[in-house]
């Protein structure tokens, strides 16, 4: 039986489900719309599996069977057809599908209906939901809380156990929204706002990423969405509206030099608190990054190469390349020192 | 121009004029050679750049580039002519026609193909190429700097003009032009297939032609039409580009689907199981074809209802695709197998394909589809259907058709080695894939990040993007080492149908008398219930042929120096290329040609050689 090999990916699929690194993988939901669609994807698979099955086995059958031995020159039977098998054959795949159709169209209306409207919530709706509005950018992404009046860039908190309503929008061309562990994506269009929800039930800092090819940094176009009980981000959100002192007016005589350079270089694009323009990402917790630019170690030496040599790193963006006559080499330490104290949630 | 005048030209000038559908077919599939091998090694460096995480082999700005023309060429450039290669060629001579219903227009269709792709490729040497991907979403598309995009709309225009001529040269040809007694029910299933493709083509690409029109406005003249501050939309362009994009890949795969209806029934020395199922299956395929465009959409904000019927009529496609995969098996049921090259291509398509559709299903599931969409599981999904479906057949009908096309047959040892390795290597490449997707590895990406388990099912894939390449290089070796197998050439696999009863190679008038067709698998009858012989329809006489012209050239260069006055707006190159383009249209209308005649003398003693 040669042909046996070809029953190898199937137990391939069978082995690896659940595969792949936590907090990233569709294959490991964190959150019940990432399960919906897992268990989707799982009563698609099965089903495929079983006419798979059905289809290679006759394959294998029928190969090895009627396979041509040495001298056999017959002439086989001229068969036309056979009605019965076509409706056979044409009977049994309408109901496979219909098995899978109907819970696709009810999840498809599920995911659609994202529940709480802010009116409805005024009208004693028990769900604790809110609303952030996903601004998607070359190459980054813009988080605004409007029931906070806060703006957040890179990294969007959430509270666990609630309801995230997500508005998607885009400031130049298509993107898309995605984080795997918790939901499927949607795309930011320009001029159409999109929407969707999601819940995560433990908390933890899953990774997003841009699915739509946007430009030449588009592979770089990574998010987090870091999940933190609603006590913490009731004290993140009511920190990024008013930060702590550190953070716009720094004590330590480097951060204050540190301050001056950014309040000269940096601030007509990037927020702190809330002075500063809104080209570039909001950066009143920047201490706190999981991620330098949405996809690298926030260290120091990535740090300085990447404000002096931005467009390397990620081509299009629109921030300038710093170099030592833009800031020099004292200044550039003062301002990364400054920008690690950017911390909202400890003191 | 007489007898002797049309058989001394030169064999350059011979091929630049000809209008013989058999020189066109060849020529479109040197031309889908060529371009399938370009569109390969973008291909592989693009596996080169993903196969170590954050890898610099080449820019991301250049990777965008090679996914855009990898996609365009091996769409619009690779498979389609060399289908176009196969149809031309063998179309006329399976319905018993001496050539195509218009020489002109066919020859005229090759010619406006191959300048709008090599217009299309003159943008890698003038300061970058296309960058949008194939779909060329707006509004990267309409706002990408330089002059990429411009090269996309143009050379895609006038090579999808070239596409919609031959399109409707097709239909024409086998509705007018089958042989006495070849009724639509008695036609090969690759004539079927090829003219249910043509329809698709004569529907679907006037969208695009009507997208690419927009987007040319919108980047060479100010329009905004896709311009959100102006009131623009920018899902428009989506739905145009879909509305031919999806009948498009039917387009491709349905004369693969008639390829493998040819090969299997010869190989199984058995009459191809429920040909009217199949005949029916094939109608239903391109109609619903056109139903399922907005399944590539799912994401894009078009709302449950949209998303839910979208979703269960692509999974209807379903249906009459299984309905062809159990027939093909079921004549296989009961046959006596032969496992040549040819037919191994078409034994690896089954399992191949049904891979390739199970996972189309799974897409179709629009809540789950917001999981795959744009990931590495839709790349995966689709190279299981183009390569396990569309390239299968191409190579398949290559090593099955070769001795009609070139007189000799390729050797079978070299054919085997390439199949298994190009087998082996396809499912290297693209099975992990599915698990990329799943795993966060979304599609497009120049590179992507360690430590997030992507590292080694890049590698493997990588292993066998080189594997298919190597295999692919054992097939051109092969064409050159087998020139003298030409023993047999003329009906080397027990041939059933009408293009086994001429010699190899063809004749230019195909048929000395065109055939009685007295059921389907004509040859077959002939062979097993008449007398091993064709009867003829007609008596033996002088043939009318077309006389060749330069004209289709020249009408196609015309235009290409028109696009490169469009692309740079200069006014003078514009006015002398549509002059030369209008100018020749003119000559060709007010010229009166009448042909030639083939005397029959001459016929008589090629039947005698023969």
């Amino acid at each position: 039986m040669k042909y046996i090999w070809r029953l190898l990916p199937i137990s391939f699929i069978l082995l690896m489900t659940g595969c792949g690194v936590e907090n990233l993988s569709a294959l490991d939901p964190q959150g019940p719309v990432a399960e919906m669609q897992y268990s989707l994807i799982q009563l698609s698979l099965y089903i495929m599996i079983f006419v798979m099955v059905i289809v290679f086995s006759i394959y294998i059958f029928v190969i090895y069977r009627f396979r041509e031995k040495p001298g056999d020159t017959h002439i086989p039977k001229q068969v036309h057809g056979n009605r019965t098998l076509e409706i056979i054959w044409t009977t049994i795949p309408i109901l496979l599908l219909l098995m899978l159709a109907i819970p696709n169209v009810m999840d498809t209306f599920t995911l659609a209906d994202v529940g709480v409207t802010d009116e409805e919530a005024g009208e004693g709706e028990e769900i604790d939901h809110i609303t952030i509005d996903v601004t998607a950018h070359q190459f980054w992404w813009e988080f605004d809380y409007p029931e906070y009046e806060i703006t957040s860039g890179q990294e969007m908190y959430i509270p666990t156990d609630t309801r995230i309503i997500i508005n998607l929008q885009s400031s130049d061309v298509i993107h898309s929204f995605w984080v795997p562990a918790l939901a499927g994506k949607q795309d930011n269009v320009p001029g159409i706002e999109n929407d969707m929800w999601f819940e995560a039930p433990e908390e933890g800092v899953y990774m997003g990423k841009c699915t739509e090819l946007c430009g030449p940094s588009h592979w770089q176009m990574d998010f987090k969405v870091i999940a933190v009980d609603p006590d913490t981000f009731d004290t993140w959100a009511t920190n990024m509206a008013e930060p702590p002192e550190q953070v716009t007016d720094p004590e330590g005589e480097v951060a204050v030099d540190g301050r001056g350079v950014f309040e000269q270089s940096c601030i007509s694009c990037h927020a702190v608190g809330d002075e500063g323009g809104n080209t570039g990402p909001n950066l009143t917790n920047y201490g706190e990054r999981e991620a330098l630019a949405g996809y690298l170690d926030p260290t120091d030496e990535n740090l300085e190469a990447w404000l002096r040599d931005t467009q390397e790193y990620k081509p299009g963006n629109e921030m300038p390349n710093f170099n030592h006559d833009a800031i020099n080499d004292e200044e550039m330490e003062a301002l990364i020192a400054y920008l690690n104290e950017l911390k909202i949630l400890e003191d | 121009m007489s007898y002797e005048k049309a058989q001394s030209k030169n064999v350059i000038w011979d091929w630049l004029t000809t209008v013989d559908h058999k020189k066109i077919g060849i020529m479109y599939l040197a031309g889908g050679a060529f371009f399938f091998a370009l569109g390969g090694l973008e291909a592989i460096l693009m596996r080169i750049q993903l196969m170590f995480p954050e890898f610099s082999f080449v820019q991301a700005q250049t990777f965008n580039e090679l996914l855009t023309m990898h996609g365009t060429t091996m769409i619009f450039l690779a498979a389609m002519p060399l289908l176009f290669g196969f149809m031309n060629f063998i179309i006329p001579l399976q319905i018993g026609a001496r050539d195509v219903a218009f020489p002109f227009l066919n020859a005229l269709g090759f010619w406006l193909f191959l300048f709008g792709g090599l217009l299309l490729n003159v943008s890698w040497f003038v300061g970058g190429a296309p960058d949008a991907g194939w779909t060329a979403y707006v509004p990267l598309s309409s706002e990408s700097p330089g002059h990429g995009l411009d090269y996309y709309v143009l050379g895609l225009q006038v090579g999808g003009l070239g596409t919609l001529i031959g399109g409707i040269n097709f239909l024409v040809t086998i509705i007018n032009m089958r042989a006495p007694g070849m009724s639509m029910m008695r036609m090969p299933l690759f004539t079927w297939s090829s003219f249910v493709a043509s329809m698709l083509i004569l529907f679907a690409f006037p969208a695009l032609t009507i997208g690419l029109l927009l987007l040319m406005l919108e980047r060479l003249f100010g329009g905004t039409f896709f311009a959100v501050d102006f009131g623009g939309n920018v899902i428009i362009w989506q739905h145009l580009f879909w509305i031919f994009g999806h009948p498009e890949v039917y387009i491709l795969i349905l004369p693969a689907f008639g390829i493998f209806s040819e090969i299997l029934p010869t190989f199984a020395k058995k009459r191809l199981f429920g040909y009217s199922a199949m005949v029916f299956a094939t109608l239903i395929i391109g109609f619903l074809g056109f139903m399922v465009w907005a399944h590539h959409m799912f994401t894009v904000g078009m709302g449950p209802v949209a998303n839910a019927i979208f979703a269960v009529a692509t999974m209807a496609i379903a249906v009459p695709t299984g309905i062809k995969i159990f027939n093909w098996l079921l004549t296989l049921w009961g046959g006596r197998i032969q496992f040549t090259t040819a037919n191994l291509f078409a034994l690896g398509f089954i399992p191949s394909f049904v891979m390739g559709g199970v996972t189309g299903v799974m897409l179709a599931t629009s809540a789950a589809n917001y999981q795959f969409h744009d990931t590495y599981f839709v790349v995966a999904h689709f190279h299981y259907v183009i390569i396990g479906g569309v390239v299968l057949g191409l190579f398949g009908g290559a090593f099955y058709w070769w001795p009609k096309m070139f007189g000799y047959r390729l050797n079978e040892t070299l054919g085997k080695w390439f199949f298994w390795l190009f087998l082996t290597g396809f499912h290297l490449t693209f099975f992990v894939q599915h698990f990329l997707g799943l795993m966060g590895m979304q599609r497009r990406v120049a590179s992507y990040l360690g430590g997030q388990g992507l590292e080694s099912m890049n590698f493997i894939s990588t292993m066998g993007a080189f594997l298919m390449t190597i295999a692919f290089i054992l097939f051109l070796i092969n064409i050159f080492v087998s020139t003298n197998n030409k023993e047999n050439a003329a009906d080397p696999w027990d041939g059933r149908t009408l293009e086994w009863t001429t010699p190899s190679p063809v004749p230019e008038y195909n048929f000395a008398q065109t055939p009685l067709v007295r059921d389907l698998d004509a040859y077959w009858y002939e062979k097993y219930e008449g007398d091993g012989k064709m009867k003829a329809a007609e008596p033996l006489g002088d043939i009318h042929m077309p006389n060749g012209t330069i004209l289709p050239v020249l009408i196609s260069l015309g235009l290409i120096i028109a696009s490169f006055g469009f692309i740079y707006m200069v006014i003078p190159l514009i006015i002398a290329g549509l002059g030369v383009t209008f100018g020749s249209m003119f000559v060709r209308s007010i010229k009166e040609d009448h042909g030639y005649h083939i005397p029959v003398e001459e016929i008589k003693r090629d039947k005698e050689e023969g």
